[in-house]
């Protein structure tokens, strides 16, 4: 990879950044208050369009595989409040778990 | 440790060790050291750094790299208005904390129950997120294929799992819930339809509903 095209992906991120916190924030700031009831509602929009997308996407294309299950481990973790640590660690032995099961 | 800060830890740890993938993978597709160096530093977008490397590494052209990278990046432009009340009045720091502005650390932040904690859990996340990724990713770099697969260990899973976990505090009231609802619903329509990162630019869309019937709610209460 170039560095010319490095560095036009560090501007360009940067950009986006600065952009949110400068320009949509400054005048989210300063819009009334149902913007920022708007605003707070982003994070539940998009976290979960994260997990999503982590979950089951893969190559750009739904796909099911042992990450499904182990994600599936980690909802029942957070449903029984278990700790953000043993959360992390429960999804990664299951998903390891249930992919080296469908190798053997 | 405040258990905002130890989360924020645990989280980056986890993060450093996809790090160390992001490392291995850029080396196998060519990057220099201090090419990976820069990225990891400077670009610290982990869903573009990887999109990059795997575009030059099933032999596309730096364009499409750019601008896949680029398509991913976008959504960090969504989180800015979520954190920016924590940076200060200065036109400069404000832009200088632009840079740490990312899904891990707009997440930590946006659970706290007051802006104080918020800032702290912003801040530290940050801190360690930042450290963690770039030791990870120069370790993978010299380490190359010793380190074998991560997704043996499941890690691909964790980020996901960890992302439940920072989800389920948005989801006590039903705004929250609607916007949760149908900003994934969006995302899952789009993945068919359209390149990586637009998904997640569609699914901010799912706010809107989560807005309307807040304000409805919100007009029974005052009649």
């Amino acid at each position: 990879m170039s560095w010319t095209s490095i560095w036009i992906m560090v501007g360009g991120a940067f950009g986006f950044k600065v952009f949110g916190v400068l320009g949509l924030g400054r005048m989210t700031e300063s819009a009334g208050r149902s913007f920022q009831v708007i605003t707070a509602l982003v994070p539940a929009a998009l976290f979960s369009a994260l997990v999503i997308v982590q979950t089951i996407v893969m190559d750009e294309r739904l796909v099911l595989d042992a990450r499904v299950w182990g994600v599936g481990a980690g909802v029942v973790a957070v449903w029984r409040r278990a700790p953000f640590t043993m959360v992390v660690v429960l999804t990664m032995a299951v998903t390891a778990l249930v992919r080296w099961q469908t190798l053997v | 440790m405040a258990e905002h800060r130890r989360e924020g830890l645990v989280l980056s740890l986890a993060v450093g060790i996809v790090g160390m993938t992001f490392g291995v993978l850029a080396d196998a597709a060519g990057l220099s050291l201090p090419q990976i160096i820069v990225m990891s530093a400077f670009l610290f977008t982990g869903a573009s750094q990887f999109a990059a490397v795997s575009v030059i590494d099933s032999g596309g052209s730096s364009y499409a790299a750019v601008g896949s990278a680029m398509l991913l990046a976008a959504r960090n432009a969504l989180y800015g208005p979520v954190v920016s009340r924590f940076f200060g009045e200065s036109r400069l720091r404000r832009g200088l904390s632009a840079h740490f502005v990312i899904d891990e650390t707009t997440a930590m932040a946006s659970i706290q129950d007051d802006d104080e904690t918020a800032a702290d859990a912003f801040w530290w996340t940050a801190l360690w997120l930042w450290s963690f990724w770039n030791i990870g990713s120069i370790g993978g770099a010299l380490l190359g294929s010793m380190i074998g697969d991560p997704e043996t260990y499941g890690l691909d899973a964790a980020f996901p799992a960890a992302f439940i976990a920072l989800l389920v505090p948005h989801l006590r009231e039903r705004p929250g819930r609607v916007a949760a609802l149908v900003g994934g619903g969006l995302a899952i329509a789009a993945v068919p339809i359209s390149p990586a990162g637009v998904p997640l630019l569609v699914a901010v869309l799912g706010v809107v509903p989560g807005w309307l019937l807040g304000r409805r709610q919100g007009a029974q209460d005052v009649l």
